[in-house]
């Protein structure tokens, strides 16, 4: 029963629990990042060659960052998330910061409801989701358009917006507008000088979350898109599926520079909301 | 006072009615004509008016009339020159099959030799299967505009000779199994995770606030990636000739013909799932023990509790919300996961989401795959209404 006061039993817990902890963080970060060393082989290989053990400098090459760029297809599909993912973005992210205002107010009407079905998309599986699209779109007459992709993208973007702003809110002061009344402004004048500004942190938040979202989805991509819209994730699924090349290696370090350069945005913002700090 | 808290309303309304609208239209409409499919199917009612008119009066135990044969006959003909009596035939197909080659094979027979009186005995002598009552029956049956059918199928039951419903013979039982395994290994995965996250949360939430800060990026890193490269990370690492693999030979672990099948199988599915959601398991454990305080556990010791003891009756209890937070949505987004099971589940590694899209884009059975993933979202809505009064929509938060 004294267990938990002998010095000695007590240390090793500590150590077990450390190395426990440091081995699951291991299975959540190596895998990651082992493709970027990989992705320098210079053998179509999806492993160590051991000329790469040994760090020959001939077992390292950038050939499949040159086929990358010369191949024709992968820079296309750059450009089509990118067109993709921005204006879904800026829909998502104009829409979300407004619906998150009005949630925000106490005189809301339904907010539960609401919340519930703003942030549905989210949560519903996106297979559903993207089986609903695709009858639906080719209905409309907008199967296989840009258009589609991106009302559909924005509809999946839009809750963390939501929740980001909302969050950013949820310690805003509202005597503030009161202040500003007083002062004279009127609604607009006070959500664009006063409000808007406190909570930009939480906004570029959720539109990050949105753009990224946008950035790395393939399955409404693979059900709604036709062969015009072949995005990055789409051409990856495509190499996953069909024939997997280095290629594939070399994109996905791009992508985690990029998962990493969002992540850091991401904190940055963090820092300067002022209003949940 | 009144009238300024009307206005409040207004314009809180009219600030969240944009998304509201932009929401019902391209997300909930989907959906809501999703469901629709999945009960209403007019393309064989509106293809064979007449026939099911003359089968609408049929007793269905005797054969139908002459007349019903010569209407059905001459419409199998008439939808075979413009070539929509496939569609008609694969339907009629899925409630008896064979009769797919039985109404195409009928209709190119009649066409070339037209019977001038006895159409009755003409079918029957293209195809015996004519002379058999459930044919009929199944053709009357495909012309149910309004039908239960698909949840029946994606319930593995079906409905007998006289209406009733029945279990599906045992080899053609496969999607409630599908479903219980789907349970069965989410439920897995959200005990691995729940293992696995648990002491790196702990470890997070009482570490020095430095220190904290940098493990919890090597949580967030993997929760920032692409799915598709983690996915592809876990390829590499798995395959037979991948990287776990040969450095289990190269240390002597195995021989080179004992190679382990890790992907393209349920083992390949579990790992990469686990990976993909372990994130979602450690963050809300981590913000619940952040508010724990570290003096519970020494008062504990104090008062000359073991720690397990203390563990058990002080901790546990408190960290209780953070592990039914973590532990519903693990388990909510398992269930419906499609990406990872896809790319590395192989034959074996699947879930439901893999039939949905399986009749979407192959079997192109929409009716069953809009059953199949109404019967998963009534899942995923209750499961949420469960984690909604545990946590709050309102409290989820993005990091």
């Amino acid at each position: 029963m004294s267990a938990a006061k002998n010095p000695g039993d007590s240390r090793l817990r500590r150590w077990l629990h450390v190395g426990f902890c440091a081995a699951v963080l291991f299975f959540l970060v190596a895998p990651v990042l082992v493709v970027i060393p990989l992705s320098f082989n210079a053998e179509p290989y999806f492993t160590f060659t051991e000329g790469m053990l040994r760090l020959d400098p001939d077992a390292w090459s950038l050939r499949w960052y040159r086929n990358v760029l010369e191949e024709g297809r992968w820079l296309p599909a750059l450009g089509k998330s990118l067109t993709i993912g921005i204006a879904a973005t800026v829909i998502a992210t104009t829409l979300g910061t407004l619906a998150a205002l009005g949630l925000s107010s106490p005189a809301m009407p339904g907010r539960g409801m609401v919340t519930a079905l703003l942030i549905s998309p989210m949560v519903t599986p996106i297979i559903i989701t993207a089986a609903g699209m695709s009858f639906f779109y080719s209905d409309m007459g907008l199967g296989q358009t840009y258009t589609a992709l991106i009302l559909a993208h924005a509809v999946l973007g839009a809750p963390f917006v939501v929740i980001s702003v909302s969050a950013s809110l949820s310690g805003y002061n509202h005597d503030l507008n009161r202040a500003a009344a007083n002062l004279g402004a009127n609604g607009w004048t006070t959500l664009r000088r006063v409000q808007l500004p406190l909570i930009a942190p939480g906004v570029f938040t959720g539109a990050l979350f949105a753009f990224a979202a946008s950035f790395d989805e393939v399955v409404v991509v693979l059900f709604i898109g036709g062969p015009e819209q072949r995005t990055i994730p789409r051409e990856m699924w495509a190499g996953i599926r069909e024939q997997i090349s280095p290629e594939i290696l070399a994109v996905a370090t791009f992508l985690i520079v990029f998962a990493i350069l969002l992540l850091a945005a991401v904190n940055w913002l963090r820092q300067r909301d002022y209003v949940r700090a | 006072m009144a009238n300024s808290l009307t206005n409040r309303r207004l314009r809180a309304a009219l600030l969240a009615a944009p998304l509201f609208v932009f929401v019902s239209v391209t997300f909930i409409a989907p959906l809501a004509t999703m469901m629709m499919r999945s009960v209403y199917e007019p393309v064989v009612a509106e293809s064979l008016p007449e026939t099911l008119a003359a089968l609408a009066d049929w007793d269905g135990r005797e054969l139908p009339n002459e007349a019903t044969f010569r209407v059905a006959g001459m419409e199998f003909i008439a939808l075979n020159e413009r070539r929509a009596l496939g569609s008609v035939a694969t339907r009629v197909n899925r409630l008896e099959s064979g009769m797919r080659s039985t109404m195409l094979g009928v209709a190119r027979e009649l066409a070339n030799d037209p019977p001038a009186g006895a159409w009755r005995e003409a079918m029957i002598a293209a195809d015996e299967d004519w002379a058999e009552v459930s044919s009929w029956l199944a053709v009357r049956r495909a012309g149910e505009r309004i039908t239960p059918r698909h949840y029946l199928n994606a319930l593995d039951l079906d409905r007998g000779a006289a209406g009733e419903i029945v279990a599906q013979p045992e080899d053609r039982r496969i999607y409630v199994t599908l479903l219980l395994r789907t349970f069965a290994i989410s439920a897995a995965i959200t005990g691995i995770c729940l293992l696995l996250a648990y002491p790196v949360a702990w470890l997070l939430a009482h570490a020095r606030p430095s220190r904290a800060g940098l493990l919890l990026l090597l949580v967030l890193v993997p929760f920032w990636t692409s799915l598709l490269v983690r996915t592809t990370s876990w390829i590499v690492l798995l395959q037979n000739q991948g990287v776990i693999n040969d450095l289990l030979v190269a240390l002597g672990i195995l021989a080179e013909e004992q190679r382990l099948s890790l992907i393209y199988n349920m083992t390949g599915t579990i790992i990469a799932m686990v990976h993909v959601l372990l994130p979602f398991m450690i963050l809300p454990l981590y913000s619940i023990m952040r508010t724990i305080p570290p003096r519970h556990m020494q008062a504990a010791a104090s008062l000359g509790g073991s720690f397990w003891q203390s563990f058990r009756r002080v901790y546990w209890p408190q960290s209780l919300p953070g592990v039914a937070a973590g532990s519903l949505l693990v388990f909510i987004m398992s269930i419906g996961f499609y990406i990872t099971p896809a790319l590395v589940g192989g034959r074996t590694g699947q879930l439901i989401s893999s039939m949905i899209a399986y009749h979407m884009e192959q079997s192109l059975n929409w009716g069953l795959a809009a059953a199949l993933g109404a019967i998963l979202l009534l899942l995923v809505v209750l499961l949420y209404l469960i984690y909604s009064r545990l946590v709050g929509v309102d409290r989820m938060s993005l990091s």
